[in-house]
């Protein structure tokens, strides 16, 4: 149970999320299966708690840095259904034109600083995101999400340490779905997660991302010390990843089996589980939950549906992009 | 006017920046109080304090990624990579992330950062302090080239460098940090993409970039002894380049020989060398001829690290030869 005040509409929000997530991720599922996705996606399903969780506890002006896996980052910060797919399928009117894809979609008017195809890749984006807050005597906080694959980068060290040196607000957000790709994490990561975190003396924790009320409870704590010049923090998110490490890992019996993901989705899957604590709680009926989700689904099938239909960007746009504009009256003397 | 050090240029640029922009910083190792190793940053610490010149941890990835993400929100990052050698330790911050974000938004985030950072062989430094490595990142499409060759050229294509709103890389050759050359007192920037004609001529054209310049002019002045009118060119930025300019030289000589000190392969002076073999083609009275750094990893023996880079010597023989109708069936 969480201790941070909550009232039915935070609830209800946190859950609706939830739920946006997972019928995004299933309508991208089924655009790859059906062969109308170009290239690959990876899915967040089973995850959903924590990127919520996490993105509820900030503002708009608060950024975030995402990874390949970023759908449900990109969903938990406010990202729009049609330009999010428009952007799967490379359209014009996606988040980045059709020219980042599912690894790269960007949506800064949410504080979404972009997904990155490498791992560990926006380590560094982050912790300089936070190092201009601070440069800037504003009160933002950033939050960098990886996986525990990431923790094998060196870049995660290096940037800890500056973060920690200089009391960034920055909060390293690792989630840990127990694959690092196809290989389990106890074969790729040894010791402890969060003492990595803590040879540097930043405060760590070890959380249930299955929990959204846990995630966004111990968020908004430590978001409210960042603010103040407290961070940085790092929290290791304990979740799990329904498929596989894409959309294109279906005979994953190699290393990992069934039962394993039967004992996640049956008992610990984060939608069910909040969905039947606001029921005991009295906040909504299972016919109320039932009617978010249907409208919820029918938007995201209105979304692909426009999506499919959708222009791709000229080809004039190929070289469109590749340098920004600098006005040249800036480039005067005395401008 | 008065003559000041490339060094002392690159530290006014940046000062005048500073001055100008809040939001513009310098971020490295030994950047503040040490000023880096070779001076260039004395002073700016003084004035613009550590909150502006900030002292990292030898982390060359960290704080390439700090300059990535903080340029990503608002602020214009000056990042001092002590060597161009330490590129390599940066290559995914520098080319996958800044380089292509732009892009990868389409058009929606900016990355305004600069990377200052050096070039140049025969300082006895061995093969991991001694490398040109320009090249690898002009080859990277959404970063910017820049290659000054005097001190004048440093501070007003440093300036320039800084107000653009894309990442550029800026190469300083460190064995030119104390030549001084005439800089105005008054405000200047060098526009990115237009080529300095240091010397007109008529018989052959000598394309150098960075200290390549001087070998240059020493070549054409050895081959004005000789009754030989070479023309010298500075590109000043290799990205962007102007094509142009070497074009319109190289119709007008029909003989042309590029100069640079990066490797001579899949290099600048290969990149040049075609563009105008594809556009000037029938205006060429001999192959165009590349001399670059030799393909060798820089060695440390003064007896071996001479011979690795180009000399005005070798560019006016080199020049003789073309002149004289003898490079037309080189091997």
């Amino acid at each position: 149970m969480a201790d941070t005040k909550h009232n039915s509409e935070d609830y209800l929000r946190m859950y609706s999320q939830m739920v946006r997530i997972r019928a995004f991720e299933d309508n991208a599922n089924q655009l790859y299966l059906s062969a109308k996705m170009p290239g690959l996606t990876h899915m967040y399903s089973g995850e959903e708690a924590v990127a919520v969780g996490i993105c509820e506890a900030l503002t708009d002006n608060d950024r975030i840095t995402s990874t390949h896996r970023g759908h449900g980052h990109c969903v938990a910060k406010g990202a729009d259904f049609k330009a999010m797919f428009c952007e799967l399928l490379g359209k014009e009117e996606g988040y980045c034109r059709g020219k980042g894809g599912s690894m790269h979609i960007a949506d800064q008017s949410h504080g979404n600083l972009g997904a990155n195809a490498i791992v560990g890749g926006s380590m560094g984006i982050a912790t300089g995101s936070a190092l201009r807050a601070k440069m800037q005597g504003s009160d933002d906080v950033t939050v960098c999400f990886f996986g525990d694959g990431a923790t094998a980068q060196g870049l995660l060290y290096e940037v800890m340490n500056m973060a920690a040196l200089w009391s960034l607000p920055v909060i390293y957000a690792c989630e840990n779905n127990g694959y690092s790709e196809y290989t389990k994490t106890e074969e790729i990561a040894a010791g402890s997660i969060t003492a990595r975190a803590e040879a540097f003396g930043i405060e760590a924790h070890s959380i249930d991302g299955q929990d959204v009320l846990a995630v966004n409870d111990l968020t908004q704590k430590l978001v409210a010390r960042a603010r103040k010049g407290e961070g940085p923090f790092f929290i290791e998110l304990k979740t799990y990843r329904y498929h596989g490490h894409h959309v294109g890992d279906i005979n994953r019996a190699y290393y990992r089996d069934k039962e394993e993901e039967a004992i996640w989705k049956e008992g610990r899957d984060p939608i069910i589980n909040f969905g039947k604590w606001l029921e005991g709680e009295g906040v909504a009926s299972p016919e109320e939950l039932k009617a978010i989700e249907d409208e919820i689904r029918a938007e995201a099938k209105a979304a692909v549906e426009y999506a499919l239909e959708a222009a791709y960007p000229d080809a004039s746009e190929v070289d469109m992009h590749v340098y920004a504009a600098t006005d040249p009256a800036t480039l005067r003397p005395d401008a | 006017m008065r003559e000041i050090t490339l060094s002392k240029a690159v530290n006014e640029a940046l000062a005048e920046e500073m001055r100008r922009d809040e939001t513009v910083f310098i971020i490295g190792e030994d950047v503040a109080e040490a000023g880096t190793p070779f001076k260039v940053l004395s002073g700016l610490v003084e004035e613009f304090g550590t909150g502006r010149v900030i002292d990292t941890p030898i982390a060359e990835p960290g704080f390439m990624g700090l300059a990535v993400g903080a340029a990503m929100t608002g602020a214009r990052p000056v990042v001092d990579l002590m060597f161009g050698d330490f590129i390599f330790l940066i290559m995914d911050q520098l080319c996958n992330q800044a380089a292509k974000t732009h892009y990868m938004s389409g058009g929606k985030l900016n990355v305004p950062l600069v990377l200052r950072t050096n070039l140049g062989a025969t300082r006895r430094s061995a093969a991991q302090h001694s490398q040109s490595l320009h090249a690898l990142v002009a080859h990277i499409p959404g970063l910017k080239v820049a290659l000054p060759s005097s001190a004048y050229e440093a501070k007003g294509l440093m300036k320039t460098a800084i107000r653009d709103n894309n990442p550029v890389v800026i190469f300083e050759d460190k064995l030119m940090y104390n030549d001084k050359a005439p800089v105005p007192e008054e405000e200047y920037l060098i526009p990115f993409g237009e080529a300095n004609i240091l010397r007109e001529g008529k018989d052959i054209t000598l394309i150098g970039t960075s200290s390549m310049v001087q070998v240059c002019e020493k070549a054409a002045e050895l081959l004005e002894a000789e009754g030989i009118s070479a023309e010298v060119i500075d590109p000043r930025t290799i990205v962007p380049l102007d094509e142009e300019a070497l074009l319109a030289s190289a119709r007008k000589t029909a003989r042309v020989i590029v100069v640079d000190e990066g490797h001579q392969s899949f290099g600048v002076t290969s990149e040049i060398a075609s563009r105008i073999n594809e556009k000037a083609f029938y205006h060429l009275d001999a192959p165009v001829i590349r001399m670059g750094a030799m393909d060798v990893p820089v060695p440390f023996s003064p007896a071996l690290e001479d011979l690795t880079v180009p000399t005005p010597e070798g560019v006016a023989d080199m020049a003789r030869k073309l002149v004289a109708g003898e490079m037309i069936h080189a091997a």
